[in-house]
């Protein structure tokens, strides 16, 4: 039923998009799915509609760069599908095919495919803190969301709390469009700057990049926005929706601030919801805490024919997504036997030496933005499952010889709509503080299908024929 | 650590650290033993962690019954068994009937059971189902129910089984599979991953891995697998106290305290033992989703958070193995229970400590001889 | 808590939440909608009845459910808004009917 050379992308970011029509140009038959209604993925989202506008304008350049990965897209005769969830991959009946359940809001349907590409991306790291689930916070990736693909703006001067290019990124981004900014509160611990000094030298060949970052520096300082330095704790406090931030300088007192909006960072990680889900083996990255697939030099996960590409290999930003996006998709042109291996391995160099210089400034970055320990040691009442309102306490009084999965089992944590997405890292590192081990000996929650929530009478109804053995 | 180091001797050693070992250690201390219990992974890691936790008499096979009545009664008083009451719910346990043809085959079972002198189920008809179960879909004609059954908690039972097998002064080894299995005077000798425990009793509740320990004591048993799929949606305002199955559908439908609905009843997902894996299937799921939309139309907008399939062990003849082994003196079997083994865990750890103590049983375990199924395999 | 000063091109559109009726561009993201209109949260919580309002805005939360069009538990930031969408905040474990 598979029809060979069919295969399935999942995310339309850089990666994806790469991906896609990199393929296509080798006559592959490409089906690029996505769960948003347009391109773009995270970074570039919402791009067609910004063109030409004033949103456009103030998100800057980098945003800009991706119209031309998105005309490459819409122009390559690859088959799209947006607003589309994929809730489930299942083994096909042949080696290596695969049967991709899709959703949408007219029902389910299933792809065969030879190989499966996830391109997913990133998502933000989970930071949870004492009212992080009060109306009022927001992470800032929601709010550049917001900006992007709504032209909203913080209705008063904002907080912002937390560590990493994206808070300068957006603050910089917010204040070109007249948006206000009551406070930063940078949680970058004060001797990461030495720690990453090292890296420094090798993260030079991307000066333009660290260039960037400085001149975001420059642009909050020149706008007088409030900055507090080597902030150790923050909480969200109010009764119904958020009315105080409290935080506390590192060795210093805490102070409290009226407040009624507050976006917080620290950092993304790569998304792994579907890797976990696929059992592929997956490699603890201590530079960048966090988990990330095993993957070959093509981006081969230990699955057999299933793929990633992009953030979703590990944090390295667009311009990586998109050379990894290219050279997965020239080792699944070798896969599918539409080139050969010296064929392959030629087109692949040039890419390959592109991509390390992507990913020049990472170990530099990484160690400046490595997360402060206060993140994954919550408050003791601290909600860290939000869905099942689990707290660090009730985690932490249950921890035990079965790791993540016993707990789960025991405390509910992990067992929600977001299965995991939001508090399984806070639950791996909780687990490792207390067993005195590392997140990367104990482990993450056993994730289960579906993927994405899927209704029963939408599963009574899905029309697949069952699969001989 | 292996060879030279020290085996620890107790008066029985449990092996498998589910909810049937757990009972089996716990009543095994109480009667006064000193007891070890060796679990590969950790308590409660496969068909006890994914049960559906019904505590159900309806239904059962008659040669379960008298023990399977003698446990319901435990489970009536389960406080007094582990100091907690597991969750247990008695909203009873009903099986609906779609069409006439259906309904006449529960009242023929129930007159059958009557025949026996057994009075636990009994047939309903449509507006009695209606009051039962307000939500249960129109066409359904009748049931046959059990008021008295019910459903528990199945992480809340582990705990409570653990915690008193503990307080009774058990030994629990996680992490610990039994490797190798050796006969030494009066003794067993079991070498487990990290320690080595010897003992004159040995229990073995090991669940899907029951045949493979059974054979290094010279027991043949041939025992399949099983990969139940198990659904659990969202929470949903209360919605049905019954826990429901239906003649002629394979369903378990029934809904937690927390709200959200459990969705079972032996659809088959695919499972590899020796990887302990199993993984689901959707298309053979949709069986069950439609038995559930079938008999409750108002589920069909309520969303599935997780599914997956639990490993069990299943005889050929679904009724479990209980009792000594035929060969091995000392050795007890406490396995097999073919994915309905919930409800008779506190009767047959009592059961285990009956034979431990005295040798003998005063209960009816004679159809669960693991002769049977040996002797079927010799003929085969 | 939000504004939106820069209105799309794509034409307005009426949708309502609760019962009231609000201005919404065709196509823009519901849960867009939910944090610039009062008060702001997608739901109550089936655990505790807490407020949530949307807090990634891409997917991965699911925070942000909400009833749209009839259909509960609906991730309001995959959701494009059409002309005369009906949208109701959830309010604890959803009651079924019967």
């Amino acid at each position: 039923m598979s029809s060979r050379d069919d295969v399935v992308v999942v995310g339309a970011g850089p990666a994806g998009m790469a991906a896609a029509a990199r393929l296509r140009s080798m006559a592959i038959r490409v089906t690029l799915v996505d769960e948003q209604p347009a391109p773009g993925g995270q970074i570039w989202r919402n791009l067609e509609a910004n063109r030409n506008t004033a949103v456009g304008k103030a998100l800057g350049s980098d945003y800009a760069a991706g119209a031309a990965a998105v005309a490459a897209l819409r122009g390559s005769g690859c088959s799209l599908r947006f607003g589309t969830q994929v809730w489930q991959l299942e083994d096909g009946q042949s080696d290596a095919d695969w049967r991709v359940f899709l959703k949408t809001a007219e029902g389910l349907d299933m792809l065969p495919a030879s190989i499966v590409l996830l391109a997913g991306g990133a998502q933000e790291r989970p930071n949870p803190f004492p009212g992080w689930t009060l109306p009022g916070v927001v992470s800032v990736g929601a709010a550049q969301i917001l900006m992007k693909s709504a032209g909203q703006i913080p209705a008063e001067p904002v907080w912002v709390a937390g560590a990493g290019p994206l808070p300068l990124l957006y603050m910089t981004q917010l204040l070109a469009l007249g948006g206000k900014i009551a406070g930063y509160l940078d949680t970058t611990p004060r001797g990461n700057l030495v720690a990453a000094l090292p890296h420094l030298p090798r993260a030079l060949a991307a000066w333009r990049d660290l260039r960037k970052g400085i001149g975001w520096l420059k642009v909050l300082r020149r706008s007088a926005v409030p900055i507090v330095k080597d902030v150790a704790e923050i909480a969200a406090s109010g009764s119904d929706c958020l009315e105080t931030v409290t935080y506390r300088p590192r060795g210093g007192a805490a102070v409290t601030v009226p407040a009624r909006l507050l976006l917080v960072h620290e950092g993304v990680v790569p998304a792994i919801h579907v890797t976990m889900a696929m059992g592929c083996r997956h490699d603890w990255r201590d530079d960048q805490q966090c988990f990330a697939p095993s993957l070959d030099g093509w981006g081969e996960t230990s699955r057999a024919g299933l793929y990633v590409a992009g953030d979703g290999a590990g944090i390295g930003g667009a311009e990586a997504a998109r050379l990894r996006g290219e050279i997965a998709a020239l080792g699944i042109a070798r896969k599918l036997g539409k080139l050969s291996e010296a064929e392959a391995g030629q087109r692949a160099a040039p890419f390959r030496r592109a991509l390390k210089k992507a990913l020049a400034p990472r170990p530099f970055l990484d160690a400046l933005y490595r997360p402060r320990p206060e993140i994954f040691a919550p408050a003791g009442h601290t909600v860290v499952c939000r869905c099942e309102e689990v707290t660090a306490d009730q985690i932490c009084r249950a921890a035990g010889k079965g790791g993540p999965n016993q707990l789960k089992a025991f405390t509910r944590a992990g067992m929600g709509p977001c299965q995991g997405r939001q508090c399984g890292y806070t639950v791996s590192h909780l687990l490792a503080r207390s067993l005195n081990s590392s997140p990367g000996e104990v482990g993450f929650f056993h994730i289960r299908p579906p993927l994405k929530p899927v209704t029963l009478g939408e599963l009574a109804t899905l029309e697949v024929e069952e699969a001989t053995p | 650590m292996t060879g030279g180091s020290r085996a620890i001797l107790y008066d029985a050693v449990v092996v498998g650290g589910g909810l049937h070992g757990l009972s089996a250690a716990l009543q095994l201390a109480r009667s006064g033993a000193r007891v070890g219990l060796l679990e590969r992974s950790w308590i409660g890691r496969h068909a006890s962690g994914a049960s559906a936790a019904g505590v159900r008499t309806l239904g059962r096979p008659v040669a379960e019954l008298p023990i399977s009545l003698e446990s319901m009664a435990m489970w009536h008083d389960i406080r007094g068994l582990v100091d907690d009451d597991c969750g247990f719910h008695v909203h009873g346990q009903i099986k609906v009937a779609e069409n006439d043809i259906e309904l006449a085959g529960l009242r023929d079972r129930v007159d059958q059971l009557r025949a026996l002198g057994y009075r636990h189920e009994e047939v309903v008809d449509a507006a009695e189902l209606r009051h039962l179960l307000p939500p249960i879909a129109r066409h359904c004609v009748g049931a046959a129910v059990a008021r008295d059954n019910g459903a528990a908690d199945p992480h809340r039972t582990l705990q409570a089984f653990r915690r008193a097998a503990e307080a009774a002064g058990v030994t629990i080894y996680e992490g610990c599979g039994v490797g190798a299995v050796e006969s030494i005077a009066d003794r067993w000798r079991l070498s487990a991953s990290r320690a080595i425990l010897e003992a004159p009793v040995v229990v073995n509740a090991a669940g899907a891995w029951a045949g493979r320990l059974a054979a290094l004591f010279g027991d043949t048993v041939p025992l399949g697998t099983k990969a139940s799929m198990m659904i659990v949606t969202e929470r949903v305002a209360p919605y049905v106290a019954p826990v429901v199955s239906c003649a002629g559908r394979a369903l378990s439908f029934k809904q937690t305290d927390r709200g959200t609905l459990l969705i079972g009843g032996g659809v088959q997902g695919r499972f590899d033992l020796q990887a302990e894996k199993t993984t689901v299937d959707f298309i053979a799921l949709r069986r069950a989703a439609q038995a559930a939309t079938a008999l409750f139309p108002s589920v069909a907008g309520v969303a599935m958070l997780r599914v997956w399939a639990g490993l069990e062990a299943k005889t050929e003849d679904l009724l479990p193995v209980i009792g000594p082994s035929p060969q091995a003196p000392g050795v007890l079997h406490a396995f097999g229970f073919s994915g309905h083994g919930f409800q008779l865990v506190p009767v047959v750890g009592a059961i285990i400590a009956e034979l431990a103590a005295t040798g003998k049983t005063t209960r009816q375990i004679a159809p669960f001889a693991l002769q049977r199924l040996a002797r079927k395999e010799a003929a085969a | 808590m939000f504004v939106r000063p820069f209105k799309s091109d794509a034409r307005t559109v009426s949708i309502v939440i609760d019962g009231e009726t609000v201005e919404a561009s065709d196509g823009e993201m519901l849960a867009a909608v939910l944090l610039r209109t009062p008060p702001f949260y997608a739901r109550k919580t089936p655990v505790s009845e807490s407020p949530r309002a949307p807090y990634c805005l891409m997917g991965v939360c699911f925070d942000c459910l909400a009833t749209v069009d009839g259909l509960a538990s609906v991730q309001t930031c995959l959701t494009p808004v059409r002309d005369g969408m009906t949208v109701e905040r959830q309010s604890g474990r959803r009651e079924l009917s019967k």
